[in-house]
Formats: C-alpha cells, sequence, structure tokens
C-alpha cells in the first residue's frame, strides 16, 4: 500500500472506528424471503409452534402491504429477494456459558470497547450481545437472576418464557403496524428480552450491543422489555458494521411495556455505517420503538443519539394510556455526506393529566438532509394533557437541509401543546471566539455542537454520556473547511 | 513585541484601516482611544486573524514572528489574546471546560503537557475572586445569560488563565460600574511586567488612571493620527475629537 494510500484509509478508519469486518465462518441462509426460510429461521431458534404461526401470519400479511413513501428520504428499492435473513457463527452446540463461546466473537465485542469476559466487563452493566442473527452472550446473568431480573436474548425468552413472550409480543407494536414492522415480524432474529418484576429496581444498567457482521444480510432483531407495577429499568443499545460498499437493511422493532407506576428509560447510541463521502454503502435503518405506558403513573423515556446509517427512519413513541403517565423523547440526530435522517417521535395522549416532553437536537452537515417529523396527538378523554416540543436545528454548511414536520391532533379543548423550534447555522463569532483563544477549527466545531446537544447528552447513563460525545466529535471531521 | 507598518484592511468592500502604524515594545502599556467607527474593534479583530478581515497592505511583526501568516489559533498559542468588546455566547457549553479546553489547546500546540485539572480550578478560582466574580460563573455555559459586566470581567478571567504576551482589550471598561472598573484595572495590573504588553482600547480616561499608560494614541478614519502621553487621554477627554485637523475627518 503506498504511503498516501495509507494515510487515506487511516483517516477512513479513524472517522468510522467501528468498520473492520470479522473473518469468522459463518452459517446463512439462501437468499430470498419465502415460508421455508421462515420456517428454517424458526426451527434454528428452537421456537414453540405458535411463535411460527405468528411470523407466518405477518408474512401473508406483509406480502399485501407496500413501503411507505412519506418520509422525506430519497429511498431505493429494495430488492427482498437479495437479502439473506439468517446469519449466525458457525458452532456445534449454543454455547452454555461464554466461556464456550467462540474466542473470534469475544475478541470482536473487546475491539468494539464492549468487553464481555469476566476481567474487564463494564462495571454496573450488563450486556447481551448479538452478532447477526444471533446472541453471542448476556453477562451478569446470575447477579440480575437474584434480583428477579430476567435479561436474556430473544430466543433465549421464547424458548424458556414462553408465557411471558406470548402475552406482550405485537402488544405494543401488532404485526400489520407498518411495512417494516411487519416484516421484523415474519423473520425477526434475535435482540434482546428483559423482565422486571413488582417494585423491583433493576440492580445495574441493561445493554444491548448489535453488530452486523455477514455480508448482503439484513438484521432483524426484535426487544421486549417489560417491566411490572413499579419497576424500574434503564436499557442501553449499541449498534456497529463493517464499512461496505453495498447498503445493508436494518428493520428492527422494539416494545416497551410499562404498567402502573414504572419507569423504563431507554437510551441509544446508534452507529451504524453511514457509508462514504461520496454515499457509497451504509445502512438502511428502519426501525419501530413504541413503548405502552399501560399502567397509571408509569413513565417511559427514550434518549437517541443517532449519528450513523444511510438512511435512518424511526420514531420512537409513547402511547400515554395510564392517567398521569408521563413520556419523554430526547434526540441527537446528526447527518453527514450523504447521509439522510427522518426521525422524531409520537406521543399519543389517551389518559388524563398525562404530559409529554420532546427535545431534538438536528445537526446537518455536507450535503445530508436532517428531517424532524413529531405527532402529539391528544385524545378525547385525554383531560389537562400537556405537551412540550422544542425542536433545534443546526446548520454546518451550505449544502445540507434541515427540515420540521410537527403534526398536532387536538380533540380535548383542555390539552396544553407548546412546539418551539429553532434553526440556526453554527455561528462566525462563536468560531473565531473559539479560535482566538486558541482551539482549532474542528475541536471549535466540535464544543459548540456539544454545547448544542447538552439537554440531550445529560439525560445518558454517564459512561455512554462520553462514548455520545466521543463519537458525534469524529462524525464531525471535516465536516468545516 | 508588536510591530505594525502601514496596516490596511478591509471588511466586505470597504476599507477601514488605512495605513495604521503602530510600536509595542515588551511590558508596555499602550491605548488607543478615537471615535465610534474609527477602526479600534477592527485593529483587534485584525491582529486576532478573524475570517473577512483582509490584510490589503502592511505587515505586522508580533514576538519576532510575521504574525500575518498564522491562523486565529495560531496567533493565540503564540501568546496573542484578544479580550471582545462584545464577547460572545456559547449556549450549552461550560465556561470552567471551554477555558480549560482553551488552555489545553494551546499548550499542545506549543508542545506543552496538559494542565493538572486540580492546579487549573485553583488557577481559576482565585481569578475569579480576585475579579469578585460567582464561582457558579465557572458552571454556567459561556457567557450565556451573563450581564455585560460579568462579561467584560469573564474575559479578564480568561487573560488571567491563558497568560498572553500581548493582550489586546477592546472597552472592557465599558459597562463596567466604578468597582469593577478598579478590579479590571488591578487584575491587569497584577499581569504586568517586563515582557507582557497591553493594548487597551478605551473611550474613557478613568481607565487609564489606575492604568497609568506609556502612550495614548488616537486612532480615527483608520490611521493613527496622534501619540502622546498619558495627558492627552486628559485632553480628550475635556475636549472631545474636535481638534483632530479636518482633513484627517475628510480623508
Ligand atoms: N462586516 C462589515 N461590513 C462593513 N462594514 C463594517 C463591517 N464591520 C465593521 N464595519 C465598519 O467598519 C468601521 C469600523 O468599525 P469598528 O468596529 O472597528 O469601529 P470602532 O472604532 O471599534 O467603534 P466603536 O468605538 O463604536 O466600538 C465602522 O464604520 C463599521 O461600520
Ligand atoms: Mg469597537
Amino acid at each position: 500500500m503506498s504511503q498516501t494510500q495509507q494515510q487515506v484509509e487511516q483517516l477512513i478508519q479513524s472517522r468510522y472506528k467501528a468498520g473492520f469486518y470479522t473473518d469468522i465462518e459463518s452459517e446463512t441462509v439462501g437468499a430470498g424471503l419465502n415460508e421455508d426460510v421462515i420456517a428454517m429461521i424458526s426451527a434454528k431458534k428452537e421456537e414453540p409452534a405458535w411463535l411460527l404461526e405468528w411470523r407466518l401470519k405477518a408474512f401473508h400479511h406483509w406480502q399485501t402491504m407496500v413501503g411507505p413513501n412519506w418520509a422525506k428520504l430519497k429511498l431505493p428499492a429494495i430488492d427482498f429477494q437479495k437479502i439473506h435473513y439468517y446469519a449466525a457463527p458457525k458452532q456445534e452446540n449454543r454455547p452454555k456459558s461464554l466461556d464456550e463461546v467462540d474466542p473470534k466473537l469475544l475478541e470482536t465485542f473487546d475491539k468494539l470497547g464492549v468487553p464481555l469476559h469476566e476481567r474487564a466487563r463494564l462495571a454496573g452493566v450488563a450486556v447481551d450481545a448479538v452478532f447477526d442473527s444471533v446472541s453471542v452472550g448476556t453477562t451478569f446473568q446470575k447477579e440480575l437472576k437474584e434480583a428477579g431480573v430476567i435479561f436474556c436474548s430473544f430466543s433465549e425468552a421464547a424458548r424458556e418464557h414462553p408465557d411471558l413472550v406470548r402475552e406482550h409480543l405485537g402488544s405494543v407494536v401488532p404485526y400489520r403496524d407498518n411495512y417494516f414492522a411487519c416484516l421484523n415480524s415474519a423473520v425477526f432474529s434475535d435482540g434482546s428480552f428483559v423482565y422486571v418484576p413488582k417494585d423491583t429496581r433493576c440492580p445495574m444498567e441493561l445493554s444491548t450491543y448489535f453488530r452486523i457482521n455477514a455480508r448482503d444480510t439484513g438484521q432483524f432483531e426484535r426487544t421486549l422489555i417489560i417491566a411490572e407495577p413499579g419497576a424500574e429499568v434503564s436499557y442501553l443499545e449499541g449498534c456497529t458494521a463493517p464499512m461496505r460498499d453495498e447498503n445493508q437493511l436494518h428493520a428492527a422493532v422494539v416494545e416497551l411495556v410499562a404498567q402502573e407506576k414504572s419507569k423504563i428509560k431507554y437510551s441509544t447510541v446508534q452507529n451504524w455505517y453511514p457509508g462514504d463521502e461520496n454515499g457509497k454503502g451504509g445502512i438502511y435503518n428502519f426501525v419501530t420503538k413504541r413503548g405502552d405506558c399501560r399502567g397509571d403513573d408509569s413513565r417511559i423515556s427514550w434518549t437517541q443519539v443517532e449519528t450513523g446509517s444511510a438512511i435512518t427512519w424511526k420514531y420512537p413513541s409513547c402511547v400515554l394510556r395510564g392517567d398521569r403517565s408521563a413520556g419523554e423523547f430526547y434526540s441527537v440526530a446528526l447527518t453527514h455526506n450523504h447521509q439522510q435522517a427522518d426521525t422524531g417521535t409520537k406521543m399519543i395522549h389517551l389518559g388524563k393529566d398525562t404530559t409529554s416532553k420532546v427535545i431534538s437536537k438536528g445537526i446537518s452537515c455536507g450535503k445530508s438532509q436532517n428531517s424532524y417529523r413529531g405527532l402529539v396527538r391528544m385524545a378525547k378523554r385525554a383531560d389537562n394533557a400537556r405537551n412540550y416540543t422544542q425542536c433545534d436545528s443546526l446548520l454546518i454548511g451550505k449544502t445540507c437541509g434541515a427540515h420540521t414536520f410537527p403534526y398536532i391532533e387536538s380533540a380535548n379543548p383542555t390539552a396544553k401543546i407548546e412546539h418551539e423550534a429553532t434553526t440556526s447555522k453554527i455561528g462566525d463569532d462563536q468560531l473565531f471566539y473559539c479560535r482566538s483563544r486558541g482551539m482549532d477549527e474542528e475541536e471549535a466545531v466540535a464544543l459548540i455542537v456539544d454545547g448544542f446537544c447538552k439537554e440531550v447528552f445529560k439525560e445518558l447513563p454517564m459512561e455512554f454520556a462520553v462514548e455520545a460525545k466521543a463519537l458525534l466529535e469524529i462524525s464531525l471531521e471535516g465536516a468545516v473547511g | 513585541m508588536l510591530k505594525i507598518n502601514n496596516l490596511h484592511v478591509q471588511v466586505g468592500d470597504k476599507d477601514i484601516l488605512k495605513g495604521l502604524n503602530l510600536e509595542v515594545g515588551p511590558g508596555e502599556v499602550h491605548a488607543i482611544m478615537g471615535p465610534n467607527g474609527s477602526g479600534k474593534s477592527t485593529l483587534g479583530y485584525s491582529l486576532a486573524g478573524r475570517d473577512g478581515y483582509e490584510v490589503t497592505d502592511g505587515s505586522v511583526l508580533f514576538d519576532g514572528q510575521n504574525l500575518l501568516e498564522l491562523e486565529a489559533e495560531e496567533r493565540a498559542a503564540a501568546g496573542l489574546f484578544l479580550a471582545f468588546q462584545y464577547p460572545v455566547e456559547i449556549p450549552g457549553v461550560n465556561n470552567a471546560y471551554f477555558l480549560r479546553a482553551a488552555l489545553n489547546a494551546q499548550r499542545k500546540a506549543r508542545g506543552e503537557d496538559e494542565v493538572d485539572s486540580i492546579d487549573f480550578l485553583r488557577a481559576v478560582r482565585e481569578q475569579l475572586k480576585a475579579l469578585q466574580m460567582d464561582d457558579s460563573l465557572l458552571k454556567r455555559a459561556v457567557n450565556e445569560g451573563f450581564s455585560g459586566g460579568e462579561k467584560k470581567r469573564n474575559e479578564m478571567v480568561q487573560m488571567a488563565v491563558l497568560q498572553p504576551k500581548l493582550a489586546i482589550l477592546d472597552e472592557t471598561d465599558s459597562g463596567l460600574d466604578i468597582d469593577a472598573l478598579k478590579l479590571v484595572a488591578e487584575g491587569v495590573n497584577r499581569l504586568r511586567n517586563d515582557e507582557r504588553s497591553f493594548v487597551v482600547i478605551t473611550h474613557y480616561q478613568r481607565l487609564l488612571e489606575h492604568l497609568v499608560p506609556d502612550q495614548v494614541h488616537v486612532l480615527s478614519n483608520g490611521r493613527i493620527v496622534e501619540s502622546g502621553g498619558r495627558e492627552l487621554a486628559e485632553r480628550l477627554e475635556q475636549e472631545g475629537y474636535g481638534f483632530l485637523s479636518p482633513e484627517e475627518d475628510a480623508a
């Protein structure tokens, strides 16, 4: 490799540190989607019969649907018959503990900063590591069990806790919900399952790390979190993928069930490969995330830091069913180069005295397009419901775009809805002020952007706030000048 | 320390500095006075390296090097500091964090180690105390919601922590109450030594009573038109700028 080529390589690497590929023998199902493929996925996971039936119902329904076209996204046609729907590292038997896991896999997660083995684990954070279509292992399971908390891969939950899964699966996001959720319901692979029993506060942070590795494979994870009355849990997901010229599809579904007086905090640091500076490659990220504040006085909080993916289409939402229930959405979405993001939230107020708060920070640079799309709906019986939405966009450079699409529907005259929106350019005066104090332009931009996102970052668990900030800095490289 | 020769600066299409000469030796304090719009802030910005302030002619030597070929941040690392007439707000960025980032950036550029955080905090607290500022200002966002006087004093805290070789104070005294003015002057005096120089832009000679400049200059219409000792400042305060020769005004 020539000197300059090496430098370029290094530069790219530094920009997307997670872009490596793990050379591991993997077992994939041939490309294409049909009933046999679905039956095979279900068999691989040793699922109960009712689950296969559910998948097939979803599949049949999906075949009658068409993809969404209302988002402000340039969506290339996706050939669903070219995608592989299952890929897993080859292994003789399902490993019973982390000791039996292929060292190459452990090494991969090490490299990503998510060590799984006992010695190096993050203190106070239990991790479920998902590699392509399977969970590699879950740490701290024993400790959690003692507290009565179930934290395991979705596949394991379907085998070990079928009643819980059967009761709640699809209860927040029905398989008919939308095109991508329906596809996911048919072919979902692994994801995490969390159950926190009554009046239990989960003793540590739970986190799932999703890694796409295999080529031409879609990732369709499914996550279900159930908080029984009075339960409390904080959960975080992170995601990365190798750098590739081809686009890869990621269509996940996350369902949260919050019973009376329970609290669920769900944070995401999304760093899927965004594609190169010419818009080649990257992940198509179509995600349905919804939380159901089923019980009175329950609370669901979404925090997301989105820096990756070529296309992002996601609207983590709260259905505020219980009286006095509360929903929050804090979001930082950064787009660069040719990335496109159409993201926001839906706050559906059904119960009385429900409250919701939306803080969205969009940062666009390069030739990217960044849209906030948010719905606030006040149902007829949602007396005294309140929403506050603040939606700020920051533009870096002249070739990017920021857009805001707020939808407000109110059927109750006592409901209060406040919406504030600002769009600003990164100020010359701010940049010069920083530079006159000795910071270079890149550092100055990172600092100003970090300040812009402060309200969202402070919602992240400590360990991840630092990571999110570092990620933002890397994603901003080359944004100015 | 600073040698400006025949400096011409354009902003947009407008010539603002039109052949400015100024020489400031090490350890000296020079005051610059002059009517509104005469180009005082432009001089400060040009020296600090702001984009859009285009030098069309002339030269500037700073500490023996050609200042004009350095980027703004390189000028800062080389020891130049500008206290802004209108300090800029940076929402969400912690004031102490900002200052430490600035100090470390300068140190890094000079090949020095990062500052120890405990030493840093101690130094900042000391300066806050000297300027009678509340500790809580450290935790707030840079200049956001600061009163006019707090902003100016915050600039002085930055100056004291960054320890520049040359500080340009652009109307730091404007908007300060009498006590604060004294504190700022004392702050500058504490930093004075045989090496460090100051260029103090002001409209009032009150600050100069406390600072005692080596020289006073009058900037008018993009040029230094008059230089003298402290008595020049007193005369200006009494007579205004009317005595400046009419052809200078017309130029
Ligand atoms: N971006 C700009 N475009 C056009 N003219 C400008 C620009 N910036 C400054 N000027 C003009 O340059 C002239 C000098 O401005 P400058 O701010 O340097 O004055 P000053 O001496 O600092 O005044 P004051 O005492 O009011 O602070 C003014 O006439 C001002 O309007
Ligand atoms: Mg001025």
